[in-house]
């Protein structure tokens, strides 16, 4: 650093974080204290690295056929095995992964963002629109699970964008009613007020001064909802309903793991697992971090 | 408390009307003309005409919605598209074996969840609970249907032990009970086990120990009661996911019940029969939940009747 340099910044008076940047510090070092969400952080770094780099390292092709290797247990050649069509399970499920993961996280995003906004609006503004948004949520609640997904799928036909649109719909009711909570807790208090008077815009208030404060809450229903978002996407190619065959997705590989049980197991297990460690990450992570934001538990 | 029971099921009543019309809009804007489905893709324009006319296609909509509500409230949900059999004769086998398989998964989860989590609480931070824990988060993580096709693998293929599919005799019973009731096993589990630890700390519970009371007598008598509370609502929600999660358990184990149905009938488009078992799933979900709210009531005295 020149003599020049280290002279301006001496001079110019000490930086205050706003308030988005000092969320996000806090957020740091509140998930730097927790073991678990550490773990699960590094579980879902780790996942993302292999579905990104992964497919370029596989030596083999995920869609290639060989019939003369059909149903063939784990060996040095094929890691985990041959499907039916002797398509290396190792290298599909590689190349599975990554879709698998990114339905659940896409999906999230846009539902959560929908979901973000519309509660903001409602716990924001309140009154008659609050209660009209609210009725429209409770309808959407009133389908349990993964029933909601399969009406939209009904009309909207399986493929993989309709998945995607079904579970992120599914996903609005569960963040709207969450951040309109925070918001309302946030929204009397008295900085919110200071900068009403200061005759700041509601769009300035929700963005700058709202949405930052209650950020936490929604990164951890955010991590919660990828975790469920993965197993209803792969719950989906299950069942024919979701992301079709010949595409590796890790739930319609266990589908090909169904029909063929009888010959070979382990075209079911290690998809399976797959699953489990994606929805696994998410959960401990999303867990650790409630832990950790939880001001309860850290008196 | 009737009042309270009265004021709950009228604001049932804009939810119920929400989730028709939401129900009802399915086919509206399923890509198609009905009648086509129907009458097959060959079939003369006369037939065409003659069963729009039947299922009053061509009146206008709100007629067409108020006809589908009225109708359904008499529990007729017309005729499937593909078997052309009356929706209702179709459906009520199978939902009698869906709410079955629903009733002894939540009973399972219930017994498996309040049992692990008590012992995860009581004993906070032993081997016990770390164990209890461990398993619980795994058994969140699980896509049930995977935990399905192993335990048929272990059971059924290899040890030859149960039936790998099918539903009626006490043997089919046991594995898809166990693959629909796991995760709901394990968020009870956690719920007890957090709800326990919170009551645990109170000073009334300390009342009760420093009055000499036995552990056992703290615990059952003192602490479960209002440790249950919130598990209570968990139970609840349980219940509706289970109906709805019990689609991919029927396909499993091609148990022939509600989920299959829906599932058969979505690849098929038969869209009258999707429509009803979706409105009949919803419809005992927002019943279970108006149960659960008023059990919540009765059993904590503490909630304000407003």
């Amino acid at each position: 650093m020149s003599a020049e340099q280290a002279n301006s910044t001496a001079l110019k008076p000490k930086k205050v974080d706003g308030p988005l940047k000092r969320s996000i510090k806090d957020f740091y070092k509140k998930l730097a204290k927790n073991k678990s969400a550490l773990v699960g952080g590094y579980l879902i770094i780790f996942l993302f690295i292999v579905a990104i780099v992964g497919p370029f390292l596989t030596t083999q092709d995920p869609d290639f056929i060989d019939y003369g290797v059909k149903f063939e247990g784990p060996s040095a050649e094929h890691w985990l095995g041959t499907d039916h069509h002797g398509r290396d399970m190792f290298t599909r499920i590689i190349h599975g992964l990554g879709i698998t993961m990114s339905i659940g996280i896409i999906a999230t995003i846009i539902g959560g963002i929908a979901g973000v906004i519309t509660g903001l609006i409602s716990g924001y503004y309140g009154g008659k629109l609050d209660a009209v948004i609210m009725r429209l949520i409770d309808i959407l609640l009133a389908f349990p699970g993964i029933l909601l997904a399969l009406a939209l799928i009904s009309i909207l036909g399986a493929s993989l964008q309709n998945v995607m649109i079904a579970i992120s719909i599914f996903a609005i009711p569960t963040f709207a009613r969450i951040v309109r909570g925070s918001t309302l807790s946030v929204k009397n208090l008295e900085y919110i007020d200071a900068m009403k008077a200061l005759g700041a815009s509601d769009f300035r208030i929700i963005c700058k001064h709202i949405l930052p404060n209650i950020l936490s809450p929604i990164i951890v229903q955010a991590s919660l909802f990828i975790a469920s978002a993965v197993l209803s996407a792969s719950g989906l190619s299950f069942l024919g309903l979701g992301v079709q065959p010949p595409s590796p997705e890790l739930g319609a590989l266990l589908s090909d793991g169904r029909d063929f049980m009888w010959d070979a197991g382990h075209i079911a297990l290690y998809p399976g697992l797959a699953i489990m460690l994606i929805v696994l990450a998410f959960n401990i992570f999303g867990d650790g971090l409630r832990d950790a934001l939880d001001p309860k538990i850290n008196k | 408390m009737f009042q309270f029971i009265v004021r709950r099921l009228i604001q049932l009543i804009p939810v119920l009307l929400g989730v028709t019309i939401l129900v009802f809009s399915l086919m509206h804007l399923s890509p198609g003309n009905p009648a086509h489905i129907i009458a097959g893709e060959n079939a003369p324009a006369s037939t065409v005409e003659q069963i729009e006319n039947r299922l009053g296609l061509n009146d206008p909509i709100i007629t067409q919605y108020f006809r589908f509500v009225k109708d359904a409230a008499l529990l007729d949900f017309g005729n499937s598209w593909r078997t052309s059999l009356p929706v209702s004769s179709e459906l009520w086998p199978k939902f009698w074996v869906t709410f079955e398989l629903s009733i002894y998964s939540t009973i399972f989860s219930i017994f498996l969840g309040l049992f692990a989590g008590i012992i995860s609480a009581v004993r906070q931070y032993s081997f016990a609970d770390i164990s209890i824990m461990l398993v619980a988060l795994f058994g969140l993580s699980m896509p049930n249907f995977w935990l399905g096709l192993m335990l048929m693998q272990w059971f059924s293929i290899q040890l030859g032990w149960l039936p790998p599919t099918g539903w009626g005799t006490p043997q089919q019973i046991i594995l898809p009970v166990i693959t629909l009731g796991t995760m709901g096993a394990a968020v009870i589990a956690r719920m007890t086990r957090s709800s326990m630890l919170d009551v645990i700390s109170q000073d009334y519970i300390r009342t009760a120990r420093a009055k000499g009371l036995k552990e056992k007598v703290v615990i059952y008598r003192h602490a479960l009661k209002n440790a249950l509370i919130p598990v209570v609502t968990v139970v609840g929600l349980q219940f509706g996911s289970l109906l709805a999660g019990s689609v991919l358990t029927e396909s499993v184990f091609a148990i022939n019940g509600m989920g299959k149905l829906i599932v058969d009938r979505i690849l098929a488009r038969d869209f009258p029969v999707v429509q009803a078992s979706v409105l009949i799933i919803a419809v005992v979900f927002v019943f279970v939940n108006l149960i659960v709210d008023i059990s919540y009531k009765f059993l904590n005295k503490r909630i304000k009747l407003d």
